[in-house]
């Protein structure tokens, strides 16, 4: 038995892969919290999103000018540098009462990337009322609805198929983004690789395998909602 | 740096609290510009690069190779469905700390530094959704036009190179816009391995100054500023090569 064993421990790469066998558990876990920062950010994305989207497309001009403003800087900045103005300007404690509040590093990072699908859900949400033939506006007309009428009753309710697709792929690009946030401190599933290596000895020959590992488990996860979303865009353009 | 400029952003300091560091220290000044200029340098060769291997993606896979085929097909799909972030650290440790050193006399020095490494990982990353917009360009060239290249007695690689590649490229013009300037956002990840751009620059700068807010104010303005010049590139660009009939 000592025999084989010793065998076993000179086999180098054998050896690599029961470490990461050993610690996938814990990345898996930390992988976890990929997710749930993908699910807490995409639904604060969009419900927020919506929202500005509907004001992009106001009639008042300083509503619609005021959203374009907003969407176009949050659309032009880099997530990691967004993530930086969340963790940095917005307190991480807060004051309700006399009782000190901290909020976790986590669900700053979730705020932090939830802002750029804002940015994005309202742009999808402007292209697709846009894709809307004008008819339909003239039919509400003629029919007497008013225009809050008009786009809750007729217009979006077209729009959700042609926004399901693009919304898709920004969940997945929003998903592939949450390994940024372990830049910040954040253990995530990326975080957790890092950490697992660090406490399995730190050596060079774990670099290749752990970060490999991390992206299999992404690419498991996102190459299904990926080819689902082609699929998806190809029945709506037909 | 004029001396007006640094009096002015002096006083802004005094009066307003807002310390632009960078505009009136000398020492700060350099590592801005410093930190800008490398951004310029990594934003401007990603692009190239990428836009090389989405050409050479595009003509592999409309070579009639089945295994180059699947190749860049495998290429596309991992690239396009993983973390960038991590493939950055995969590269940039992974593989980098795999690779020989070379001895520089006294002290080693990796083969492909911080830098390269970023250049290399990201225009991968940004190689992969260009040659699928590459490929949906050639796909959205009539039939009748390489068939009629043909009966002109081209070859398959002249009709690619003077027929099928001017027409495609022009039809993925705004989709390989919004790519490169996604791609031209992307760069602040090199940030992860410490390449002295913009965003590491202001980071350094700010761990000395306690200013984060100017910083940031600093970098969306980069970035914006940065972002809006490239698509006015873009557009002219598409105006310049618009042919009368198409798009």
């Amino acid at each position: 038995l000592a025999h084989t064993q010793e065998k076993f421990v000179s086999n180098k790469t054998e050896n690599v892969i029961s470490v990461l066998v050993q610690w996938m558990p814990f990345i898996l876990k930390g992988f976890l919290l990929n997710l749930v920062i993908s699910f807490l950010a995409m639904i604060i994305g969009t419900l927020l999103g919506v929202g500005l989207g509907l004001l992009r497309i106001s009639r008042r001009s300083y509503l619609s000018n005021g959203a374009r403003i907003f969407i176009q800087i949050l659309q032009n900045t880099p997530w990691l540098v967004i993530l930086f103005g969340v963790m940095f300007l917005v307190p991480s404690q807060f004051r309700i009462g006399s009782s000190q509040i901290a909020v976790a590093g986590w669900v700053q990072a979730t705020v932090g990337l939830s802002l750029p699908i804002v940015a994005n859900v309202a742009e999808i949400l402007r292209g697709s009322v846009h894709s809307i033939p004008s008819a339909q506006w003239e039919a509400c007309d003629s029919l007497g609805f008013n225009r809050r009428q008009a786009l809750s009753m007729i217009i979006l309710p077209q729009c959700y198929k042609r926004m399901l697709p693009p919304w898709m792929s920004w969940y997945a690009i929003l998903t592939l983004a949450t390994p940024i946030v372990a830049i910040l401190g954040v253990r995530e599933g990326l975080g957790s690789a890092q950490a697992a290596m660090e406490s399995a000895g730190a050596k060079p020959e774990y670099l290749m395998p752990f970060y490999g590992f991390v992206m299999i488990l992404f690419f498991i996860y996102i190459y299904p909602i990926a080819r689902w979303t082609r699929w998806l865009e190809q029945r709506v353009s037909q | 740096m004029s001396a007006y400029l640094a009096a002015l952003f002096k006083d802004i300091h005094q009066k307003t609290g807002l310390n632009f560091v960078y505009m009136y220290d000398q020492f700060e000044y350099r590592r801005m510009i410093d930190g800008v200029w490398t951004s310029v340098e990594l934003i401007v060769l990603c692009l190239i690069c990428s836009i090389i291997f989405g050409l050479v993606g595009a003509a592999a896979r409309e070579s009639k190779s089945r295994i180059m085929f699947m190749i860049v097909g495998a290429y596309v799909e991992f690239f396009r469905n993983t973390p960038p972030y991590v493939q950055l650290l995969f590269f940039y440790f992974g593989i980098g700390s795999a690779l020989p050193q070379i001895d520089m006399g006294g002290y080693f020095e990796p083969l492909i530094g911080r830098f390269g490494w970023a250049v290399i990982s990201l225009s991968l990353f940004g190689g992969a959704f260009v040659t699928e917009i590459f490929r949906s360009g050639i796909e959205s060239v009539p039939r009748t036009m390489r068939e009629a290249a043909e009966a002109l007695g081209y070859s398959r690689i002249q009709t690619f190179m003077h027929v099928v590649l001017p027409l495609a490229l022009r039809f993925c013009l705004p989709a390989l816009g919004g790519i490169l300037i996604s791609l031209l956002k992307y760069t602040s990840l090199a940030y992860a391995i410490a390449v002295p751009e913009v965003t590491y620059t202001s980071q350094l700068i700010w761990s000395d100054n306690f200013n984060v807010i100017e910083m940031m104010i600093t970098l969306f303005i980069f970035y914006n500023l940065a972002v809006m010049f490239f698509s006015l590139l873009m557009s002219s660009l598409e105006k310049r090569l618009a042919l009368p009939g198409y798009g």
